[in-house]
């Protein structure tokens, strides 16, 4: 029980000393940069298309970019 | 006779603009003007119509959004066609946000309003996304507060169209995403959102259908409960290729308390051919199970407490297969214009029901009726321009 509480302690002094470094430099982003490489590059589109599916089924959110919509029966 | 003119406007669930979780880094987005036409077509309806989309930076740290969009409806689909005629509609969307960035942190505020003849909705977001351990982690946090308005819309010939207000529904909605870069090659998106709605949350064109004593299927009122709460997560992951290309991969899971359980899961590719062309291919398949009140055809009248026949509550899948290109350009007129590019992409979707047949009107038989199904084409044609 003692062992184990100084065990977290030892961790959290350990946690807030040092935050994480950042493990992919600034310099390493280059294809990350690429516009081909973002998530959501055509937000009316996208955002279009969530809609589409949206008043069509019973599922709704988590898209990360979603709109308002009809149900277009 | 009624006129189905009336379209159930789903909750506006999230924000046109609310910060995407994937979204990387603390920076505002780029100034930029969409123009976008839309098309779907299949299952009886056709809707059309235009979304507007304009971005601009007013300082350094507050980036203002507009977005106008218009639904152009042309309805005969087996819902209308068994309770109603044929019917045309327009619904439009307008929305104004904007975001403020301070250090690290991003804060966005908007609103969105949504009108139908027998439709409106109102809704207000806020959200705020913090970037660190040097812009290789963002969470964003949102909330979405909605209020709708749904109508009855009556048209008997010779009389102009008479809308009863029917009931209010409230939504909330509370959103949490995290973006993460894996690797120098690959990025990870975890989006978990919670959907809280009450009051009026069924259609007043809707009814169910049960079996009467001379066999013939008869209609009745459906009756939905007036509270929903539904939560959803989803994975994305995006992988840079060696040949300058990109493919992507997501899954959601979704819950709510209607019993409705689905799972999606989509994967894409991106390939540049040229220093101007870019193609794209996507899939996405889709399932759900049905609600607890669910029924294609109740063995009696007045058989349950709540009851509904929306197709959106059956059980069903859907398979969609999309392509796209895209051309970007660089004008020297104007020269505030930086950039430019034309999209154009098709998206094919079969959606195949596995306890819902066209029954047609009321007073036929229920047998010898297949499950129903049908194919759907969905086009965008776009313009996008940098300044």
């Amino acid at each position: 029980m003692r062992a184990g509480l100084l065990l977290l302690v030892g961790a959290m002094t350990l946690c807030g000393c040092s935050a994480p470094q950042p493990w992919v430099k600034p310099y390493e982003r280059e294809h990350l940069a690429d516009p081909i490489m973002s998530f959501d590059p055509n937000p009316v589109s996208s955002v279009y298309l969530d809609h589409v599916y949206e008043v069509r089924e019973g599922a709704r959110g988590a898209t990360g970019s979603v709109g308002g919509g009809c149900g277009c029966n | 006779m009624r006129l189905r003119l009336g379209i159930r406007t789903r909750t506006i669930t999230a924000a046109l603009f609310t910060l995407a979780a994937v979204s990387r880094a603390a920076v505002l987005p780029d100034d930029r003007a969409d123009l976008l036409w839309h098309d779907w077509s299949g299952g009886g309806v056709t809707v059309q119509g235009p979304s507007i989309l304009v971005r601009k930076k007013v300082t350094d740290s507050l980036s203002l959004a507009a977005n106008y969009y218009v639904d152009m409806i042309s309805s005969a689909s087996v819902d209308v066609l068994s309770t109603a005629s044929p019917y045309k509609e327009t619904r439009t969307q307008g929305s104004i946000s904007a975001d403020y960035i301070h250090g690290n942190t991003t804060y966005s505020l908007g609103y969105i309003e949504s009108n139908e003849r027998d439709y409106k909705a109102r809704t207000g977001f806020a959200s705020v996304s913090e970037s660190m351990f040097g812009d290789l982690t963002t969470i964003s946090f949102g909330f979405t507060r909605g209020f709708d308005k749904v109508g009855d819309a009556l048209h008997q010939a010779g009389q102009p169209i008479l809308v009863t207000w029917v009931g209010d529904a409230d939504h909330r909605n509370w959103q949490i995403g995290l973006s993460q870069v894996l690797t120098r090659n690959l990025l990870l998106g975890l989006n978990f959102e919670t959907d809280e709605s009450d009051g009026y949350l069924q259609s007043p064109y809707r009814s169910a259908r049960y079996l009467a004593f001379d066999g013939t299927v008869q209609a009745e009122s459906a009756v939905t409960p007036n509270t929903r709460t539904g939560n959803a997560g989803s994975v994305q992951l995006k992988y840079y290729l060696p040949w300058h290309a990109a493919v992507d991969g997501n899954y959601r899971l979704y819950h709510d308390t209607w019993g409705i359980l689905s799972h999606t899961i989509g994967a894409g590719y991106t390939q540049p051919v040229s220093t101007s062309w870019t193609l794209n291919g996507n899939v996405r398949y889709y399932r759900q199970t049905a609600a607890n009140f669910y029924s294609d055809l109740l063995p009696f009248e007045d058989s349950q407490n709540f009851m509904s026949r929306d197709r959106e509550l059956a059980q069903f899948h859907d398979l969609s297969l999309g392509v796209g290109a895209s051309w970007q350009f660089h004008p020297t007129w104007p020269r505030w214009l930086e950039k430019g590019s034309l999209n154009l992409s098709y998206n094919r979707l079969h959606i195949a029901y596995d306890d819902f047949h066209d029954f047609g009107r009321p007073g036929g038989s229920p047998l010898g009726i297949p499950l129903y199904s049908y194919d759907a084409s969905v086009t965008q044609f776009f313009i996008s321009l940098w300044y």
